[in-house]
């Protein structure tokens, strides 16, 4: 629970900055996650949305079913990625995540080191920035 | 809800005082009920509660055209009057409706009502007057041509009666309805007019501050009809309409109106939650002279207002922050330049006095920064954002460390570090780890600083560089003298030794990981070293636990070992601190009696590690763990010297002590350098390896599945040297017996073995035989080995199968060293072979058993007198055998006896499981012997082997009562005048019994009559095929004289039952003894034989198997016995009556057929 599958930042030399964000977040999934008085039809939406706001980044949050978390941070002067397009990086990242699930050889826990994987994360980093 | 001051306004027209009372209460019972309102555009009806205020109609109050206020819009007009008179209505109150209502024309405003009030005093007062309703007729016909219903009369509002509170209710009811018409129409235009402006926003000289003025008056509107989430959705779309236009603009999509937004931010007041209007800000705007930051904060501050109205604070504070981030956003997307001087300002118009004080000094800045911080954790912690916590803590930690106050920032970096172990957050767990480096080295903490420096050089995530410069650290602190360091007294340094390498696998060599008593054993370490450059090692040590455990008990805990003599240590995954998987094993467990399987289960090896609870903190690689690795004291150690560990892979290989037998647990590990010691505290799994000691032992088996007896058969021996050294001179000492003796030969040699059945050497092997040993020699064979070699020995075949022998052994004990058995068709000899051994006082005891290949049977054949002798071998080996010169001897040597081979074969092949038969003719002269002792003697070799000698069996066996007594012949003719036999007709049987040879010895009883002697004797007809049927008596007794040639007939009635070829009936004949003592003969002995026919039969057979003895007994002790036995039969021995006629037939004609038919004829 909670450790990392999978991290990819672009461009890398902030890395480890993200790493901290990315983690920190993690205690508003959670927040979210357990949130009490939730109606029954929001349990089956998927997408948290904006986790919390800096100054510079914006954080969103998504998490499977089965407690799997995907967490996007955005410059927060990326005007083009709206509430909707980030949404449909959530799906994709999901379905992507669901092919890797179904691959009898990866081993759940471990690290992702899909190819397919990487190539969609790729893809959508391009697209954002 | 707060009352609100802004309220609808009614515009009311009247000329009598009388009415200005009444608005207190139109006021107050306005709002009384809600009236549903029916939206335009889809919206939901809602229910609204309608208030109003009564303004005095003025005619330059009215809005002018163009005038686009909503606030100060009259929606709705009233004109009061109470006047009943007719005569004043036409003269003066009609002119004045007349005006009021052509001002409302002019205006274009539609929403009037006429309400004519009645009071009780006036209707008396003019009670000759026209009914009042002509009045309100009048007005009706004057005004309301189509709208009867703008007028509207009030009676007595002030009274009580019930007429007056239903007409004043009623007025209500229409004054609420006309307000809202109103509302929706006039509304409706204007949000239409709104529209239309903000469709023109892409057109040039379009200003948003205009726009914003519009729809602002429209939120104000409903703001004062209360409904605060419609007005409050006029600011958002403000709101988001003004974010595109930023965006845009920062897209390069420009306005010209934004211009006055992009002017230099020059004070900021901070954001105003609630508060009455700012018109401050609102006229700048208005003005078009607002700055972006003043606008947000207008804007923002109506939000917050409506927000609070619609008892939403917490959206306050979500809006707040995005609203300062998007701020920031919007001025750097509009280029507005915040300059330092100018951000001074902003912070001196700040109304915060403690920023202001914290701002005055570094001391104050730094007591305020280290609150907030502190409150700021609390928070989180208290909402269970505990990984927030951290991060400010570690944050903290910096600013101590920066402050040169590492002793404050240790807990900080500890703690922040707890949370990124245990849910394997590389990066910020490497950071956080250099970080507590940097404190701890400052600290001189240096065990701990040691442990984060072994940490941090086997940190991937680290540069080479820096990986070399911890490690560095390492190794130059492990060969500086302990005399350095004045203040620590224990030189040594122990630090775990899963930073510095992780074990991979331990093969044992041999991979049994069992041997014996000093053996060698090896035992090859893989470790892959996590190091960036090479380390060489003074030492690496494992202590040993030694338990004088009996091998073989400890099988089911030395699971973990592979078969192949390898244990894996499992590879510490990253996720391993929270889910590891279920390590399950199976036990068997044997009882220790009989080895037998008592239980079977399956075991989970890593219970304690699955059943700990989660939120105790998990013991992890932090330095707090350090100092409890200590190294054990053990007696036994596995020890390498001098080993240079690379980076990556590595290979020790260890020589394992094994001097005393027992069970072996290789507990730590520990690798020296210099002052430093890495140890691995538990070796996970349990590593064991069995030391045992073993007794020699002695085996000797078959080298085929069955020894075969009479042949030459090989042996195996086999000795397991255990324990004991086999020196020079060590022979083997075999006891001698002559029903097996050992064959040897020169070229007899011995292969010894190691205990991994490797082949030593092979030697010659002496064997010397005196009478009574044989005695073997040894090869020297050092302990724990196996000897190896074969022997030829031979079984003999005991000529005569029963006979058992017992023989004197050697050394001097009498026992039974070859017993015979039968078993299924075979005959089983179980051979004893007694060996002493140099390392026993005693004598081991093998048996053997050997199987004789052969089955053999006689049987007596006669021809009349002639006499045959026909011998059958079988085969019962799988064996297929050569037999040769079979050869029938008289053992006695009668010169009378003569025995004549009538067999043609000399040689004949007898295959496994076949027979042989032979036959001799037996030929004498003179008497025959009452008993013929015989014996049978062949040579035979396997088939297969053409060379082999040929080996003797031998068959002894006794012919008893060789010659023929009696002949019997029975003969069958049709009756008198019938020339052949018919169904169903008696023929005669005639049988006769002819004595061939004087009765000459004690062979038959005789009984003497008259001195005439005679022995009696029993026939019997049987007929086994059921062809005849006896008619009368089927057996009797007849008197036989002791003559030679004497012959009796018998004459009996037998008719046949069926036709064709029959079978003569055969004739038995027995010895017979009467019952009585008196040798009187009794013709008629058939009556009471026919009685006791039954217990004769019993009797007979008793008596056939007895011997001869007894039988002589029985006839001894007649006389003692006068009430006597029962009359006894007694079967003659085979050969001593012979049958003529056996097998004869006689042909049986079908009977013709007699039988008459009637036939009537009428």
């Amino acid at each position: 629970m909670n450790c990392p599958l999978y991290i990819r930042s672009v461009p890398t030399q902030g890395e480890l900055k993200f790493h901290y964000t990315v983690h920190t977040s993690l205690d508003v999934v959670e927040e979210k996650i357990s949130g009490v008085g939730k109606a029954l039809a929001d349990q089956r939406e998927l997408y948290l949305g904006l986790l919390y706001p800096t100054e510079d980044y914006k954080v969103y949050g998504y998490v499977t079913n089965s407690k799997v978390k995907f967490v996007i941070v955005v410059d927060s002067s990326n005007t083009s990625l709206r509430d909707n397009e980030i949404r449909s990086m959530f799906r994709k990242l999901h379905n992507s995540f669901t092919d890797v699930m179904c691959n009898p050889f990866y081993n759940p826990g471990d690290p992702i080191q899909s190819k397919a994987f990487d190539s969609i994360v790729s893809t959508m980093m391009v697209q954002a920035c | 809800m707060e009352p609100h001051e802004e309220k609808p306004i009614i515009y009311t027209m009247e000329n009598k005082p009388i009415v200005t009372s009444l608005y207190g209460s139109l006021t107050q019972q306005l709002p009384r009920e809600p009236m549903e309102w029916r939206r335009t555009y889809g919206r939901a009806p809602k229910m609204i509660y309608l208030e109003a205020n009564f303004v005095q109609f003025k005619e330059e109050l009215l809005p002018k055209e163009g005038n686009k206020a909503l606030l100060t819009f009259p929606f709705l007009h009233v004109y009061w009057t109470d006047c009943c008179d007719s005569e004043v209505y036409k003269a003066s109150v009609k002119e004045d409706m007349q005006r009021w209502q052509a001002a409302l024309r002019l205006h274009g405003s539609v929403d009037w009502i006429i309400a004519v009030v009645e009071s009780d005093n006036k209707k008396k007062n003019k009670t000759n007057l026209l009914p009042r309703t002509s009045i309100v007729d009048k007005i009706r016909s004057d005004f309301c041509n189509k709208q009867s219903d703008r007028c509207v009369s009030l009676c007595e509002p002030l009274k009580e009666s019930s007429r007056s509170q239903e007409s004043w209710s009623s007025f209500l009811t229409k004054l609420r309805t006309l307000l809202l018409m109103s509302f929706t129409r006039n509304l409706g235009r204007f949000e239409d007019d709104m529209r239309t402006l903000r469709e023109k926003r892409t057109e040039p000289g379009w200003s948003f501050c205009d726009y914003f003025m519009v729809q602002e008056e429209l939120a104000f509107v409903f703001e004062m009809l209360q409904q605060f989430e419609d007005a409050l959705v006029q600011y958002d779309e403000l709101d988001a309409l003004f974010t595109q236009y930023v965006l845009n603009f920062g897209a390069g999509d420009g306005a010209n109106w934004l211009g006055s937004f992009c002017q230099p931010v020059r004070s900021w007041n901070g954001l105003l939650l609630r508060r009455p209007i700012d018109m401050e800000k609102r006229d700048l705007i208005q003005r078009g002279e607002a700055s972006l930051l003043d606008l947000r904060s207008y804007l923002f501050s109506r939000q917050c207002t409506l927000l609070i109205f619609l008892q939403r604070p917490w959206e306050v504070t979500a809006r707040a922050l995005e609203l300062l981030h998007n701020c920031v956003q919007e001025l750097r997307l509009l280029e507005v330049c915040v300059r330092e001087r100018e951000f001074r300002h902003v912070c001196e118009a700040c109304v915060n006095k403690k920023l202001k004080e914290a701002l005055s000094s570094v001391e104050a800045f730094e007591k305020h920064y280290l609150e907030l911080s502190h409150a700021a954790m609390e928070m989180y912690r208290a909402i269970g954002r505990l990984r927030s916590a951290r991060l400010v803590g570690k944050s903290l930690a910096e600013f101590y460390m920066r402050k040169g106050d590492p002793q404050s920032a240790e807990n900080f970096l500890l703690d922040s570090l707890k949370s990124y172990v245990s849910e394997s957050w590389g990066l910020p767990l490497t950071h956080t780890r250099k970080q507590i480096a940097e404190c701890q080295k400052r600290l001189q903490k240096m065990d701990e600083y040691l442990q984060t420096s072994a940490l941090l050089a086997s940190d991937t995530n680290l540069s080479d560089d820096e990986r070399r410069h911890f490690c560095q650290e390492i190794l130059t602190f492990a060969t500086q003298t302990a005399e350095g360091k004045g203040q620590q007294k224990d030189a040594r340094v122990a630090l775990s030794m899963s930073s510095f390498t992780r074990l991979q696998e331990l093969r044992f060599r041999p991979s049994s990981a069992l041997v014996h008593v000093s053996a060698a054993l090896q035992l090859e370490l893989r470790l892959c070293s996590l190091m960036p450059v090479p380390v060489t090692l003074e030492q690496i040590s494992a202590s040993i636990h030694f338990t004088q455990e009996q091998p073989g008990s400890t099988a089911q805990k030395r699971a973990a070992q592979n078969p192949d003599g390898t244990v894996t240590f499992p590879a510490a995954s990253p996720a391993s601190g929270s889910a590891s998987a279920l390590e399950l094993c199976e036990i068997l467990e044997h009882s220790s009696s009989d080895n037998a399987l008592s239980s079977a289960g399956v075991a989970c090896r890593n219970m304690h590690l699955l059943m700990r609870r989660h939120d105790s903190s998990t013991s992890l690689d932090t330095p707090n763990t350090a100092p409890a690795v200590a190294m054990e004291d053990a007696a036994q150690m596995l020890r390498a010297s001098d080993v240079t560990l690379l980076p990556g892979n590595n290979s020790i290989v260890f020589t394992a002590p094994s001097q005393k037998p027992g069970t072996y647990t290789l507990r730590q590990l520990c690798a020296t350098l210099g002052r430093v010691q890495f140890i691995l505290p538990h070796l996970y799994p349990v590593v064991q390896y069995e030391v045992y000691s073993q007794e020699p032992q002695l085996s000797i088996q078959p080298l085929t599945e069955h020894l075969l007896a009479g042949l030459p058969q090989q042996v195996k021996f086999t000795i397991l040297t255990g324990h004991y050294s086999v020196k020079k001179g060590d022979a083997l000492q075999l006891s001698n017996t002559d029903s097996m003796p050992v064959l040897h030969s020169s070229t007899c040699s011995a292969r010894i073995l190691s205990s991994s059945a490797e082949l030593l050497a092979e030697s010659a092997l002496s064997i010397q035989s005196s009478e009574k040993v044989t005695s073997i020699s040894l090869p020297v064979t050092p302990p724990y080995h196996t000897l190896e070699f074969l022997l030829e020995v031979l079984c003999h075949i005991p000529s005569c199968p029963a006979r058992m022998e017992s023989e004197r052994l050697t050394n001097g004990q009498i026992s039974r060293r070859s017993r015979t058995r039968f078993n299924s068709g075979m005959t089983l000899i179980d051979q004893k072979v007694s060996v002493d051994c140099p390392w026993s006082i005693y004598s081991t005891l093998v048996s053997l058993t050997f199987h004789v290949p052969f089955t053999i049977k006689h049987s007596l054949l006669s021809a009349g007198r002639r006499k045959f002798i026909q011998v059958c071998l079988r085969n019962v080996s799988d064996t297929n055998f050569r037999l040769t010169n079979q050869t029938l001897t008289e053992n006695q040597h009668s010169p009378s006896l003569e025995l004549c081979s009538l067999n043609t074969k000399t040689h004949s092949l007898v295959f496994r499981q076949q027979c042989v038969f032979s036959v001799w003719e037996l030929r004498w002269s003179g008497v025959l012997p009452v008993s013929v002792h015989c014996e049978f003697s062949a040579a035979f070799a396997p088939a297969d082997a053409p060379d082999a000698a040929l080996k003797p069996y031998r068959y002894d066996f006794t012919l008893e009562r060789v010659s023929t007594l009696y002949s019997v012949r029975a003969e069958i003719r049709p009756a008198e005048g019938e020339q052949q036999c018919c169904t169903g007709s008696l023929c005669r049987l005639e049988v006769s019994l002819t004595r061939l040879s004087e009765a000459s010895d004690s062979d038959e009883e005789y009984s003497e009559t008259d001195g005439l002697r005679s022995s009696r004797l029993l026939y019997e007809v049987m007929d086994n095929s059921s062809n005849w049927a006896v008619c009368g008596k089927s057996s009797g007794v007849v008197s036989m004289p002791v003559a030679a040639m004497a012959t009796h007939k018998v004459h009996m009635e037998v008719m046949p039952l069926f036709a064709g070829h029959l079978l003569v009936p055969s004739i038995r004949v027995f010895k017979y003894q009467p019952r009585l003592t008196s040798p009187v003969i009794q013709p008629d002995t058939d009556s009471c034989l026919e009685n006791d026919s039954l217990s004769l039969e019993d009797q007979a057979e008793t008596a056939s198997l007895r011997s001869r003895g007894s039988v002589q007994s029985l006839g001894s002790g007649e006389s003692a016995q006068p009430r006597g036995p029962m009359p006894k039969r007694q079967a003659f021995g085979p050969g001593q009556v012979f049958s003529g006629t056996q097998g004869q037939q006689v042909l049986v004609l079908p009977a013709a057929d007699l039988h008459l038919m009637e036939v009537n004829v009428t």
